[in-house]
This record gives structure tokens, C-alpha cells and sequence, in this order.
């Protein structure tokens, strides 16, 4: 392997159609703040090749590619990433705060000896070397943390990191040797896609989200939400109580136990705003909220409320939207 | 078998809930605390497996500071056979390899054949601790579960991925975690108070668990800057008068939101 300044090793999240995720470009724009990135592709070596791609679109000067089977959970890709941090030696290692990449990044800080950051939002370096930014609880604190010595592991809130990495047409290819550790290990089987409507846009990292509440009364009337979040070319988020009541699959889930979005526009319709469901969304740019209980908290923090019926409202502002476009 | 339940006691998630502005940690001062949701769920899973299988012995596990204790006696009540506290000052901010290595000395000092964590508490929300129990055990793992089937052998459950779902098996001994489609825990009652008075709650120390907390010997992740955002105000508040959906868009588009 050539040598690279200070390398940053990033693992690169694959779907199960063998693309990259949607996390990579920020990743690997993340690790371009703080040096060289370095990518791994871990995948079956039928579906890697579009990863492999898309991590040097996203400016990874080094791809590392090995070939894992989809059965065992977590373990043939943190044998992979065990074996590439002792090739490349990387100064940082930056994965996905994915359900899959927690469990790569929990193994592998335990296997190597290595500080654990979780759930930065931003990395960057100062005279000590890197710092990781976290925010907590709901965007209330900002706080920095840095490991006491050697390389931190940081896991990254998807949809947080806007600084992109140039592409990278010179990276190298090269594949990467692994010695399996025959830990014992969990298999799962193919996963079974979600059934969601995949031109609308993904949650995290949206520019505006709508969301609907319990407010909204049945999964036939939560279309009402669909309807102004296509009218906005919005991601669709919900409350844990409509989530709860099966208007929506629970990966639109908005708050504490959910996804916590950051986007120019959040629209909260029928939601009540307890603090659990503000610690998701309360860092919005712009809030605006339909309830028609004036007394509800969500608007203490909107923007624009309107007290009213959403029944009446909703409808009137997809059609007078439909009617700017015209 | 034997079923550790990994159990926490966390700031109360209705009320605001501070940082200590020199730590940078949670003010444990400032609110009311309780058990963590998600790990009251984690507890139901192994006490519904021990309702069906009176072999089947429940701990709650907890590394926390002396205070716990009552809320170590609510998962007892709740159902859990008897509770490990593992106390101790060396812990005080303990970061998440350091908790991860205390957590797993207990167990194996218990010797689980199946360990039940959430899948995120609600206040470090750092989800990783279930893969790190698995790497220190060597134990099989199977994360962010919403169904869960426990038999002598191994855990069949429903699991969700970043994409989608998938069925998954996990021969034992295995650490599996758990989601809030889990259904909550079942409500502590009168004789399960009184019960929990006298189960045992076993207090174990560093020392106990041959653990050391000393920073040269393994890197540990400090916190090295915290700062407080002001609080969001609320801003134009209107009532429905026939045209909110007009002033909304006018709104909209003075702020090139559309
Ligand atoms: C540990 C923990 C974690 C949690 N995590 C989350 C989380 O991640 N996300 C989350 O959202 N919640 C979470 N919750 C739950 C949270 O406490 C609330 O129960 C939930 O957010 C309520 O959802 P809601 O606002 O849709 O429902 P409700 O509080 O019932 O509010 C419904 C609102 O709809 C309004 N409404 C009804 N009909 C109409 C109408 N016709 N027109 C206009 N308005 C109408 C009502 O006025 C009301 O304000 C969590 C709770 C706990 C304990």
C-alpha cells in the first residue's frame, strides 16, 4: 500500500442491492476534514463493484474491497475492518451511527483497544488531534469529546455532515486480505426491503419534513400528510404515537427513540409536541405546526402555528400549493 | 437458563434534562430519574420466556452509582429473580469501553446464557453496547430486535436493518437487543413490591470484578467541551379563520421555503 497523510478510515455502508448508502458521500467528506480517506468495501463481491464506485465518486483516494457472505451478522465486517485498521493504521476511523455500523463500531473499539466516540455530528482536529462534536439531548447541549491517546472510533448521525471530499478518479483499488476471527456469530436471512415509497426523499438529511401525528386518526387519513410532503418534496416523519397506532412503519419516527432531523422546513400536523418528540425535530430551521389545541406544546417552539382543523388546513394548503405551480 | 438483563436508570425523558456544565455529563441532580423504557421491555422479553419456563432465572444487571437502588428494586418488582449493582467512585463518567468491560466481567462472573439489552438508552443513545458485550464474551449477537423467540439453544427473532427487516438466529450463549416494538413491561404490582424487598441485589465493586479503571492502560474518550444552546421561542401563533392555508403559504414563500 502506497503511503497517505494521515489516513481516515471509513467503512462504507452496503445495501442489500450492493449499492453504497446514502451515509458515503458525507463520511468520506467527514474524513477529508481530517485527512486521507481511506474506504472499505465489505460486501458480497457480486453486489460490491457500485459501492466501490460510489466510494471513489465521494473521493475516497484508497478503496479497500473484500468479499463477505450476507448470512452472519456484524462479524466477517469487523474482521474485515480489524484487518484493514492494522493496514492502513488510520489516525481516525469513521463509520455510519447505522444500526450496522454501531455494531461494527462497538466490536471493533473493544478488539483493537480504541476510544469510542458515538453519534457525532461533526469531527474535526485541533493542536491534540481529532475531536468529535455530539449534540444531546435534542440539540439542548453542544459537547466535544477526544480519546486520551491512540486512534478514536467515531460513529456519524447520518444526514448531519454537509462538507463533501472532491471525487477521486486517481484512488486506488486494492484488495484486502482478510483471516477470519470465527467468533461466534448470529445469521439472519436476505432482508426483506421496506415497502416505502422510495422516490420521496430519505428522512435524515432532508431539507424539509412533514410529519403527522396521532392527530391524524387513521392510516387512510395519513395520506393527508403524504400529500403535503409531495406538494413540498418533503420526507415523511411521524410521532411515536401514529407510529404506535400503524399509520407508518416505525423508521419514520421522529424524536427521542427515533431519527433526530435538522431540516430548513419541519411541518408538524397533529402532533401535540411532548418533549420527547421536540428532541428529534427541535433543531429545525423552521418550524411550522397545525394542532387544534392551542395549549399544545409544539407551539412553543413553531415558528408558524395555526390553531385550527387539520382536516380543513391541510387540504386548503395542497391545493393552494398545486395551484402556485400551475 | 440463565437471562442477565442489562437495566438503567436514566433522567426522566418528560422532564428537561441538564448536563453539568463542568463535566460535561448528565446533571443526575437536576430531575427525577427512572428506569429507561426500553430497558423495562428488555426485561419483560426474559420474564415473559420465565413465565412459560420456571427454570429460567432473571437478573437485572446494572453498573450505577449508589443512588440506583431504588430504581434496581423497580425492575425487581417488576419481576426479575434478584439484581448485580456493580458500584463503584473508579466509575464515576465512565465511557462507554470502560462500562462495555465492567458489564461484561459481571456477566461472565454470572454466567449467562443470554444476555437482553435496548437497542439505545435514552440518554447516551449510544447503541453499542450490546456488540461490545458480544466481542468482549465471544457470545453470539443479534441487535435491534422486534420479535424475539428464546429456546434452550438459541434466539429466533424478527430483526430490523437499516433497510428493511430479516429473520435471524442466534445459537447461545448470545447477547441480543432489543426495539420499542417490543410491547412495555408489565406493571409492577402490590406483591411485587413487597417481594422485591427481599430479593437479593448483589453490590460488586471493581475490585470484586478484577476490572481496573486506570486511564494509561486502556484509551477511554473524555469530554473536553461542553456548551448549552439557548432554549427555541415560540414565534406567529394564528387561529383558523378560513385563511390560515393563504397566511401559511405567504409565510412559506417570505421565507423561500417554497
Ligand atoms: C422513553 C420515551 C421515548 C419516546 N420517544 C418518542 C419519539 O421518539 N417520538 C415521539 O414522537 N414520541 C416519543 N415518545 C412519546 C411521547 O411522549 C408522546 O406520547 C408522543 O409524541 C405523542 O404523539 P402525538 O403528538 O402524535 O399524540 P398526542 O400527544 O395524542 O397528540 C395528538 C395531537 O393531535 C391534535 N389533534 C387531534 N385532532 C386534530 C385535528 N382534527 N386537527 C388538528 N389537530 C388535532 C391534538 O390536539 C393533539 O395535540 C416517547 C415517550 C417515552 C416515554
Amino acid at each position: 500500500m502506497p503511503h497517505y497523510e494521515s489516513p481516515i478510515l471509513v467503512l462504507i455502508d452496503v445495501t442489500p442491492s450492493g449499492a453504497a448508502a446514502p451515509s458515503t458521500a458525507q463520511l468520506i467528506g467527514a474524513a477529508a476534514q481530517l485527512g486521507t480517506p481511506v474506504a472499505l468495501v465489505a460486501a458480497p463481491a457480486d453486489s460490491a463493484k457500485d459501492a466501490v464506485d460510489s466510494a471513489v465518486a465521494a473521493g475516497a483516494q484508497l478503496v479497500l474491497t473484500t468479499d463477505v457472505d450476507d448470512g452472519p451478522i456484524a462479524v466477517p465486517i469487523v474482521d474485515a475492518m480489524q484487518a484493514a485498521y492494522r493496514t492502513v493504521q488510520p489516525d481516525a476511523v469513521l463509520i455510519s451511527n447505522s444500526i450496522a455500523g454501531r455494531d461494527v463500531a462497538g466490536r471493533l473499539a473493544v478488539r483493537e483497544h480504541l476510544a469510542l466516540s458515538v453519534d457525532a455530528v461533526d469531527v474535526a482536529r485541533d493542536d491534540e488531534g481529532i475531536v468529535a462534536h455530539h449534540s444531546v439531548y435534542g440539540g439542548a447541549y453542544l459537547t466535544h469529546s477526544a480519546p486520551t491517546f491512540g486512534t478514536p472510533v467515531i460513529t456519524v448521525r447520518q444526514g448531519t455532515i454537509d462538507t463533501r471530499a472532491k471525487s477521486a478518479p486517481e484512488a486506488r483499488v486494492e484488495k484486502l486480505t482478510v483471516e477470519p476471527s470465527g467468533a461466534a456469530v448470529a445469521v439472519g436471512t436476505v432482508v426483506e426491503a421496506l415497502q416505502i415509497a422510495s422516490s420521496r426523499p430519505e428522512l435524515r438529511g432532508a431539507r424539509v419534513v412533514v410529519s403527522g401525528g396521532r392527530g391524524l386518526g387513521s392510516k387512510e387519513n395519513f395520506s393527508l400528510v403524504e400529500d403535503l410532503a409531495d406538494e413540498l418534496n418533503a420526507a415523511i416523519g411521524a410521532s411515536r404515537a401514529a407510529v404506535d397506532a400503524g399509520f407508518i412503519p416505525f423508521p419514520h419516527q421522529v424524536g427521542q427513540t427515533g431519527v433526530s432531523v435538522s431540516p430548513q422546513l419541519y411541518v408538524a400536523i397533529g402532533i401535540s409536541g411532548a418533549i420527547q418528540h421536540r428532541a428529534g425535530m427541535q433543531t429545525a430551521k423552521t418550524i411550522v405546526a397545525i394542532n387544534k389545541d392551542p395549549g399544545s406544546p409544539i407551539f412553543d417552539v413553531a415558528d408558524f402555528g395555526i390553531v385550527g382543523d387539520l382536516f380543513t388546513v391541510v387540504p386548503q394548503v395542497v391545493d393552494a400549493l398545486r395551484g402556485r405551480k400551475k | 437458563m440463565k437471562i442477565f438483563v442489562l437495566v438503567k436508570e436514566v433522567p426522566d425523558t418528560y422532564e428537561d434534562r441538564r448536563l453539568d456544565m463542568e463535566t460535561g455529563l448528565a446533571d443526575r441532580g437536576a430531575g427525577q430519574v427512572v428506569l429507561d423504557e426500553i430497558t423495562e421491555r428488555a426485561l419483560e422479553v426474559a420474564l415473559k420466556y420465565a413465565d412459560a419456563n420456571p427454570d429460567a432465572e432473571v437478573v437485572a444487571l446494572s453498573m450505577a452509582p449508589e443512588s440506583a437502588t431504588s430504581s434496581i428494586r423497580r425492575a425487581l418488582a417488576i419481576g426479575a429473580g434478584s439484581a448485580v449493582h456493580v458500584v463503584d467512585e473508579a466509575l464515576h463518567g465512565a465511557d462507554l469501553g470502560l462500562t462495555a468491560t465492567v458489564l461484561a466481567a459481571a456477566i461472565r462472573r454470572g454466567g449467562a446464557d443470554l444476555v437482553i439489552t435496548g437497542n439505545l438508552s435514552t440518554d447516551g443513545a449510544g447503541g453499542v453496547i450490546p456488540a461490545m458485550l458480544a466481542e468482549h464474551l465471544n457470545y453470539a449477537q443479534a441487535t435491534n430486535l422486534s420479535a424475539v423467540q428464546i429456546a434452550p439453544d438459541a434466539v429466533t427473532a424478527t430483526r430490523e436493518t437499516d433497510y428493511g427487516s430479516q429473520q435471524v438466529t442466534a445459537p447461545l450463549p448470545a447477547v441480543v437487543s432489543i426495539t420499542e416494538a417490543l410491547p412495555e413491561a408489565r406493571f409492577p404490582n402490590f406483591k411485587g413490591i413487597m417481594a422485591a424487598k427481599k430479593k437479593p441485589i448483589e453490590v460488586l465493586s471493581l475490585a470484586d470484578l478484577g476490572v481496573t479503571a486506570d486511564p494509561a492502560e486502556a484509551p477511554q474518550t473524555i469530554l473536553t467541551a461542553v456548551s448549552e444552546k439557548p432554549p427555541r421561542a415560540g414565534g406567529v401563533k394564528i387561529v383558523d379563520e378560513g385563511d390560515a392555508a393563504v397566511q401559511l403559504i405567504d409565510f412559506l414563500v417570505k421565507n423561500r421555503l417554497v
